[in-house]
Parts: C-alpha cells; sequence; structure tokens
C-alpha cells in the first residue's frame, strides 16, 4: 500500500491533533503512549528511507537522535534563556517559537553530522555499512557521555516540556510527506534502483552516492527532530538511551512493517509502541480468564522487552523476511536476492 | 620506560584476548561471507560455563584454585560453547544459507539480543563473581614494572590455541576443506566436501576459542554479567576487520595490535589530553580509519564484485 | 569517418592480470559494431571501462571527443552510453513501468524540492515523463506489462526490458552485453530484427558483444576480435571469419593450418564456438 499524501493530508494532521491535543481530555498514561507512539513514527519513517528505500543497512539512528535530543536542550535550557532573560519562555508566542528554533537546529545539526558521517561510510556495502554506522552512533554516544555540560553520565534534565500531540503529530505528518512524496516521483525511484541493484542504477545515470548520502541526510534530519520532540517529553536525557540498542530498536520496526513499506513501518511502530503496554495486561488477563496467576517465569519473560524483539527478529528473518507488509507494493528483492560471486577466501 | 613496558604487557594481555575472539569472527566470514553479530556473546556464555563449572567442581575436589581446576573448567566451557555455537548455526543461520547476507546479518542481532536478554533472564542481570580457579601470583617485579601470573597464562594459553588452530587450518583434512569452502564452496562440495558439517566445525572452532577468550578474561576481571559480550566483541569484531576479514594470522595480529592501542591511549591518557573514559572509542576509530583506508585490512586481499 | 567513440591504446590490468593489451577501437555515431572473442578474451571488460566501471590502467577514450576516463559511471550514462549486462540486471523490486521510469531521472528538470511542492510545473513534468515511459514501451509491445514486476516477465521479456531501460535513457551510443545468450533460433531471429530496428529508430550507435557468429555475421557492419585482451583482427564479418589468427583463438593451431593448407575459394566453416 503506497501512501502519496498531497498537502491536504498535513493540514488535516494538523488540524485534528490541535483538536485532540487540545479539546480531548487526556489521560496522563494515554498521552504519553501517544506522544510515543508519534516519536517512532518520525523514526521509523525516517530510518526507512535509508534501509529501506535505499538499502543502505544503517545501524547508527540512535546517534542522529541523541545529537536532536541533545542540542535542542541545550538551546531551551541553556541558551534562550541566557539570550532572553526578561522573557517568560514558559508560555505565550515565546514557547513554542524556542521550542520550534531549539527542534529546527537540532534536527539541523543532525543532518550535518548526517553527511559527516555518510559521505565516508556510504562507500561502504552490506554489512561493513552497518558496522561503521554502528561504530559512528557508539562514538557519539561516547562523546556526550564525556561531555560534563550535558551531564555526561549522570544525565540531563530539560526544563520545559514542550512536546505536545500537536508538535509531535504534526512532525509526523511532515515526515510522512517528505518521505513518500519524495520516493513516489521519478526522481525517487532513483533511491529505489541503488537498492535493487547499484551497478545498474549508475548505468541509467543515478549517481548512487548522491541518493544514498541524500537519504541517509535527511534520515539523519528527522531522527533529531524525534530527539528533539524526545527530550522535551521525558524531560531527562541519558547517553544509555541513545545507544545501539535503541538504534536496534528502531531498525526492528523497520523490518517488522516492511523495508520500503512506509505505510508498513507506521503500524510497526505503532504496534511496537503498543506492545509493552499490552504486555503489560497480559498477567490480569490471564488471572481473569483462568483463575489462577500468571507463572512467575512467563510474566518476567514479558516484561524483558529486548528478549521479546530478539525473538521476533529471528522468526522474521527465517519466516518473513520482508516483514508483514513488505510484500505488498514495497517487495524489497535484495533480502531475497542471492550472493554474487565472490574472490576471496580464507588465508592462513 | 617501566611504564611503558607495563602498558604494553597489559595490552599483549588484552589483546591475546581480542585476538581469541577475532579469530572466530575471522573463520566464520571467510567461510560464509557473514559478520556473526553473536560471536561476542558466545564469549560471555564461555564465562558463565565457567563460573558455573568452577564453582561445582571446586565445590567437588575441595582443593582451591589449581592447575587441574582450571583446565578442567576451560575444556568444559570450550567443548559446550563449541556445541552452543553449532547449534546456534543449525538452528538460526543454517536455513538462511542462500539468502543475502543482510538478512542473515539481522538473523545474527536477533541472536546476540536472545543470548544477552535471555541471559540476564536465565542467569540474573548480575554482576556475578567469578569463582577463583587458578592461583594468583606475582610473576616478575621490578621497580614498577609487574607481571602477574594471570597475565602469563593468558598469552601462554593463546599461544597455545593459536598453534593447535594453525595446526588444525594447515595440516588437518578438516582444515583444509574449511579454506577449500572459503573460495568457492560450490567447487568444494563438488570435491566431496560436506559443506555444512565443515560450517558447522568453524562455528564450533570459533566458539570454543571465544569460551577460551571469556574464561581468560574472567580469570583477569572476575565481575561477570550477561552484556559482557558486547565491548570487547565489537572489538574483537574491528580487531578482525583490522587484520584483514578472513585472514587468521590477521585476526590475531589485530587483536594484539587493538589491544596495545587501547592499553596506551588510555595508559598515557593525561599526556594525549583524551579522558581515560574514551578507552572504547579507541576501538570504534580505529574501525572507522580502516574502513575509509584499507577495507581489506593490514594482510588481507581485496575482493571484487564481478559485473 | 568521424567517430562518436574512441579508445586508444587502453590497458586494463588488474593486479598481476592484464586484461586488455593497447586496445584502439573506433565507433561512428551510426555503426553496428561486433566485438568478439572466445570466453575470458575481455570482452566485458572493454564495456566496463567505457561505462566507468572500471577505470582504465592506461589509455584513452573519448565519447564525442571529450574524455570519459575517470568519471563516474554515472555521468559516462549522462553523457550518452547505455549498456545491457550479461546477467540481467533489472530492478527486481519494481514494475515494468518503474524500471523504465528511473531511466529517466538523469533528465529531470525538477529535483527533490518540487517532488515535495509538487507543484503545476512538477505534475507537468511527471505527466510527462509518463507519456514518454509508455510510447517506448509500445514501441517494444511491452506496454500491457507494464504493472507487472520484473521479476514475472519471461527471459526473453526481460532482455527486452533491459534494452528498452537502456534506450530510456537516451543515448548516442549502446553497448550490448551478450543479448542473445540463452535464447532459442527464433528469439535470437527477433532480437536481431530489434537491434537492426533499434539503430535505425533512435539513430544510435550499437557495440555488440556477442558469442552467436550467426547474430553477429547477420548485423554487424564491423568486427573486432580479442583474444587474451588483444585485438588480433578487425573488419567486416566476411573478412574477419577467414581470418586465420581468428579460426586459430576460437578453434585452436591445428584448424588453422588445416584452413592455411586449403585453396582460398574453397567453403571454410564459420568459427563457431558454441
Amino acid at each position: 500500500m503506497k501512501i502519496a499524501p498531497g498537502k491536504i493530508y498535513l493540514l488535516i494532521a494538523a488540524i485534528v491533533s490541535c483538536a485532540v491535543s487540545n479539546w480531548l481530555p487526556m489521560d496522563q498514561y494515554v498521552r504519553e503512549i501517544v506522544l510515543t507512539i508519534g516519536i517512532n513514527i518520525i523514526l521509523a519513517v525516517s530510518l526507512n528511507l535509508v534501509n529501506g528505500h535505499t538499502g543502505q543497512f544503517s545501524l547508527g539512528h540512535a546517534g542522529f537522535m541523541a545529537i536532536g535530543a541533545y542540542f535542542s536542550a541545550a538551546v531551551t535550557t541553556f541558551w534562550a534563556p541566557q539570550l532572553l532573560p526578561s522573557v517568560d519562555l514558559s508560555s505565550g508566542i515565546a514557547a513554542p517559537l524556542v521550542f520550534l528554533i531549539a527542534l529546527l537546529s537540532g534536527a539541523l545539526l543532525a543532518a550535518v553530522a548526517g553527511l559527516m558521517i555518510g559521505i565516508p561510510s556510504l562507500r561502504l556495502r552490506g554489512d561493513y555499512l552497518a558496522i561503521a554506522t554502528l561504530g559512528f552512533g557508539e562514538i557519539i554516544r561516547v562523546i556526550i557521555q564525556n561531555t560534563d555540560a550535558m551531564g555526561g553520565s549522570r544525565g540531563f534534565s530539560v526544563t520545559n516540556g514542550y512536546t505536545t500531540i500537536f508538535w509531535t503529530f504534526l512532525f509526523a505528518a511532515v515526515t510522512v510527506y517528505v518521505v513518500s512524496n519524495l520516493v513516489n516521483s521519478a526522481y525517487g525511484r532513483g533511491f529505489l534502483a541503488v537498492r535493487d541493484d547499484e551497478v545498474a542504477a549508475e548505468s541509467i545515470g543515478v549517481n548512487t552516492t548522491k541518493y544514498k548520502v541524500i537519504a541517509f541526510v535527511l534520515g539523519a534530519f528527522f531522527a533529531g527532530i524525534a530527539g528533539g520532540l524526545y527530550a522535551h517529553f521525558k524531560q531527562y536525557l541519558h547517553p544509555d538511551g541513545f545507544n545501539f540498542i535503541k538504534s536496534i530498536e528502531v531498525v526492528v520496526m523497520v523490518i517488522l512493517g516492511g523495508m520500503g513499506s512506509t505505510f508498513g513501518v507506521i503500524a510497526a511502530a505503532i504496534f511496537l509502541s503498543l506492545l509493552p503496554e499490552a504486555l503489560r495486561f497480559v498477567p490480569q488477563v490471564y488471572e481473569h480468564l483462568s483463575g489462577n496467576p500468571l507463572p512467575h517465569l512467563i510474566d518476567d519473560l514479558l516484561k524483558n522487552r529486548m528478549l521479546i524483539y530478539s525473538i521476533l527478529l529471528i522468526i522474521l528473518m527465517l519466516t518473513r523476511p520482508q516483514g508483514i507488509f513488505g510484500g505488498l507494493g514495497g517487495r524489497p528483492a535484495f533480502l531475497f536476492r542471492k550472493k554474487s560471486a565472490r574472490a576471496d577466501g580464507i588465508s592462513a | 620506560m617501566n611504564q611503558f613496558l607495563q602498558q604494553l604487557i597489559n595490552g599483549l594481555s588484552l589483546g591475546s584476548i581480542y585476538a581469541l575472539i577475532a579469530l572466530g569472527y575471522t573463520m566464520v566470514y571467510g567461510v560464509l561471507r557473514f559478520i556473526n553479530f553473536a560471536h561476542g556473546d558466545v564469549f560471555m556464555l564461555g564465562a558463565y560455563v565457567g563460573l558455573y563449572s568452577g564453582r561445582y567442581l571446586s565445590g567437588k575436589m575441595q582443593t582451591g584454585p589449581s592447575v587441574v581446576l582450571a583446565i578442567s573448567v576451560l575444556a568444559i566451557s570450550m567443548i559446550v560453547c563449541a556445541l552452543v555455537g553449532i547449534v546456534i548455526e543449525r538452528l538460526a543461520y543454517a536455513p538462511l544459507r542462500n539468502r543475502p547476507r543482510l538478512t542473515v546479518l539481522i538473523t545474527a542481532i536477533g541472536v546476540s539480543l536472545f543470548l544477552e536478554y535471555g541471559g540476564q533472564q536465565f542467569f540474573g542481570a548480575g554482576p556475578d563473581n567469578f569463582p577463583q580457579i587458578l592461583p594468583h601470583y606475582e610473576v616478575l617485579h621490578t621497580g614498577a614494572l609487574s607481571v602477574t601470573s594471570n597475565q602469563l597464562i593468558v598469552l601462554s594459553v593463546t599461544i597455545v590455541l593459536l598453534i593447535a588452530l594453525t595446526f588444525i587450518v594447515l595440516k588437518t583434512k578438516i582444515g583444509t576443506a574449511m579454506r577449500a569452502l572459503s573460495f568457492n564452496p560450490t567447487a568444494a562440495s563438488l570435491m566431496g566436501i560436506n559443506n555444512s558439517v565443515v560450517i558447522s566445525f568453524t562455528f564450533g572452532l570459533g566458539s570454543a576459542l571465544a569460551a577460551a577468550a571469556g574464561i581468560l578474561w574472567a580469570v583477569n576481571y572476575p565481575s561477570i554479567n550477561p552484556l559482557m559480550g558486547l565491548l570487547p566483541g565489537i572489538k574483537a569484531f574491528v580487531a578482525a576487520v583490522l587484520g584483514g576479514i578472513g585472514n587468521i594470522p590477521g585476526a590475531a595480529l589485530g587483536g594484539l595490535i587493538l589491544g596495545v592501542t587501547e592499553t596506551l591511549v588510555v595508559g598515557y591518557s593525561d599526556r594525549l589530553h583524551i579522558p581515560p573514559s574514551y578507552r572504547d572509542a579507541v576501538a570504534f576509530v580505529v574501525l572507522i580509519v580502516i574502513l575509509l583506508f584499507k577495507p581489506s585490512g593490514l594482510l588481507g586481499k581485496s575482493g571484487s564484485e564481478k559485473v | 569517418m568521424e567517430s562518436l567513440l574512441e579508445l586508444r591504446d587502453c590497458t586494463m590490468r588488474f593486479g598481476g592480470l592484464t586484461a586488455l593489451s593497447n586496445l584502439s577501437l573506433q565507433i561512428g555515431p551510426r555503426d553496428l559494431v561486433g566485438l568478439i572473442g572466445p570466453n575470458g578474451a575481455g570482452k566485458t571488460t572493454v564495456f566496463n571501462i567505457i561505462t566507468g566501471i572500471y577505470e582504465p590502467t592506461s589509455g584513452a577514450i573519448e565519447l564525442g571527443g571529450q574524455s570519459l576516463v575517470g568519471r563516474k559511471a554515472s555521468a559516462i550514462a549522462a553523457r550518452g552510453v547505455a549498456r545491457t549486462f550479461q546477467n540481467i540486471r533489472l530492478f527486481a523490486s519494481l514494475t515494468v513501468y518503474d524500471n523504465v521510469r528511473a531511466a529517466f531521472t538523469m533528465h529531470l528538470r525538477h529535483g527533490i524540492a518540487h517532488a515535495l511542492w509538487r507543484g503545476g510545473s512538477f505534475r507537468k513534468e511527471e505527466d510527462e515523463i509518463g507519456e514518454q515511459v509508455l510510447d517506448i514501451l509500445r514501441i517494444f509491445h511491452l506496454e500491457n506489462l507494464r504493472d507487472v514486476e520484473c521479476k514475472s516477465l519471461s527471459y526473453g521479456d526481460q532482455r527486452r526490458l533491459e534494452i528498452v531501460r537502456a534506450l530510456a535513457t537516451k543515448p548516442k551510443l549502446l553497448l550490448l552485453d551478450e543479448p542473445a545468450a540463452g535464447m532459442n533460433p527464433r528469439e535470437k531471429e527477433q532480437l536481431m530484427e530489434l537491434i537492426q530496428f533499434v539503430k535505425e529508430k533512435f539513430q544510435i550507435a550499437v557495440l555488440l558483444v556477442e558469442h552467436d557468429m550467426k547474430v553477429v555475421m547477420g548485423i554487424c557492419m564491423r568486427v573486432s576480435v580479442l583474444d587474451y585482451g588483444i585485438k588480433i583482427a578487425e573488419g567486416t564479418p566476411a573478412e574477419v571469419q577467414k581470418n586465420p589468427k581468428v579460426i586459430e583463438a576460437y578453434l585452436g593451431e591445428e584448424a588453422a593450418e588445416e584452413e592455411e593448407g586449403k585453396t582460398p575459394n574453397a567453403q571454410r566453416p564459420t568459427p563457431n564456438p558454441e
């Protein structure tokens, strides 16, 4: 299922989310889940552009999210109050303005990082690219961890919780709009061509390096946006929250949803955001239905989210590597293609 | 000078452990062209098998730390992990033999996470204390220089295992089969080699070495936990790439170089103005540099895609 | 003859292996040239250095007087060199329509910003491209398969699609790498007609690598023969067929000597290493 939303969808998304956030009374708990879903959608759709549509396996998405998170936090928590000491930054017109500037500047910095990391890394293929991006993501994390001003290992508190459902879903809509419309154009066919066969793509004039870098930079930009939204939602940042496990969480969303299917990864993002919450209810439901409490071991296992993800990944790859929605208009053949001839071997 | 020598010895000791893990990565990559992301976690498993067998055996033997105890624990751990490696290969990787590497890479990530978080579930989140299985004493102490028995053990066990591995790969039938497979699996199977058996053997061998590394690590740093394989695993992979992935002496060389480099950077951190907490970043920087300038590694040959 | 593509003294070395040695080649703007030679002679390597996949170790390659050496493959394609591949390289996850549409990216007037804004001129260009894609599909009778995933096409259709995609880039020179491979005689007949049709309709030059002698001798104006990376003969198909060096390369020394022993006007068997 392809989404090629027009500008009208953006408008609708903005209006609806505005209405929802302002007039619909919402339980704090529900609000948090909704915000998490929105942020995950941005992460998944932006990573999908790189991993899914362009076929470049990046394992460093969390690094860009971290840059967006920490930089936007620095803007709102340090620099804005310093530059505008007399202005009340928590209300009125100042609040959204500062927030927007913080978000966009964080995202821009993330995009610049994406450019610097992408240009050298995207020369590598397959597993090497994965490891290189993982390495860069970890380098970013280590640097942040060693930056005392941003709290280092102690963590960092963000003063203003600017993130609202409106902002989150507005940006989610923008992300979907940008990625979808980009890919579903004659220009955008270039991304898919790069994914399917780089040599053939070059032979029809597609500058593969340019496309890969563009995808990577755009992906980094929106990861930065997600990071900024996250920072002003949770209001507490720790470098460990942006390690490669976080990157893998986003990768799982993309794989589950189907690499290359925007609709699929959105669905997967929603599903995986709700999963931990749903699992929380399993013991109650079980007890209600069977009359006995859930065995402690199973209860424990269900709380181990990464364990569940790992089993999910393995089963997916063995049975349906194209993900749930990957087969419908966006089936990444590159997951099924046989290996090409190789020229080297073990030497001793 | 003494400080340099000390750092060098520490670095070689650390590097030997990286080398043992790196060998597993490089052999599996050579034979299957894929990065076994889960390899670092076999290292962790080795430490845990050592922990439980160490506790059990020292309870049974009642003699306290001894060479016999240590060798038994080592052997048990290596055998168990070899079997685990083979089982993982059969269940998770073998069915994907003809699929592109990306699919298997993702599966390997899944297996790695499974071992880590399953380990947390099964062993508890740790940290656990590894029992002392080996008598510990200082072998050499001259002024500022100190060499412990543990470090010597690490070096000597590594050398022994390296020699054994070289013998297996160069002189035995199955080792030759491994090398043949790494060049051309179709031709190898046409020559009567049972590819599946050789692949399983390769996994088993690599896993055994990782287990040994786990034991050696735990002997030196007795606090273990289910996530302990993450960083050493990635660093060992960097070492394998540094030496030239697919190249066995390269993996050993890469491991030693990386271990020494990391130790020197931390040891001279004040002189270099790099905080010691950047120690983990050393491996990643090395990785990036190698991938950008000489992806085939120090001893490797560059392969190319046939157009 | 003013040449479109010119190779001068091109040598290609891969480490210790010399794939091409001092190769010179000229192709005019309306030529249909064949490149033949035993397996491993270096024919695909010639394609690869022209299209920029490899950079020749030494030598010059010029298209319309401008050097191609050192340029990225996509830049060379943008200058008007299109190719097909020995092992068909279509975009497996795309439909027939999209495979061809992807070839129009290099002629786009619009870039990312337009794809995002989707204004009037963007939509107009998208429609124009859509028309052109359908037009070219119609010429080759593929328009009914436009929404089929190219993986599901028959082998012959896939080969045709690859040629169509190459032509969609509006090239001046088309390189065909063993297009007749795996075809039955009837399909080969159709292929020969197709190639000649393409040359006439699109007014381009064609360089053809082929093993099938009937195809080569049937449609090529000139033929160059490679053996171990060296050009051993060049001329019309008839001339090349009789050339003893060519016979030796394909059939061995004895056959060549046998040929020399016969009278010059006797019927000679055509070298057909199939």
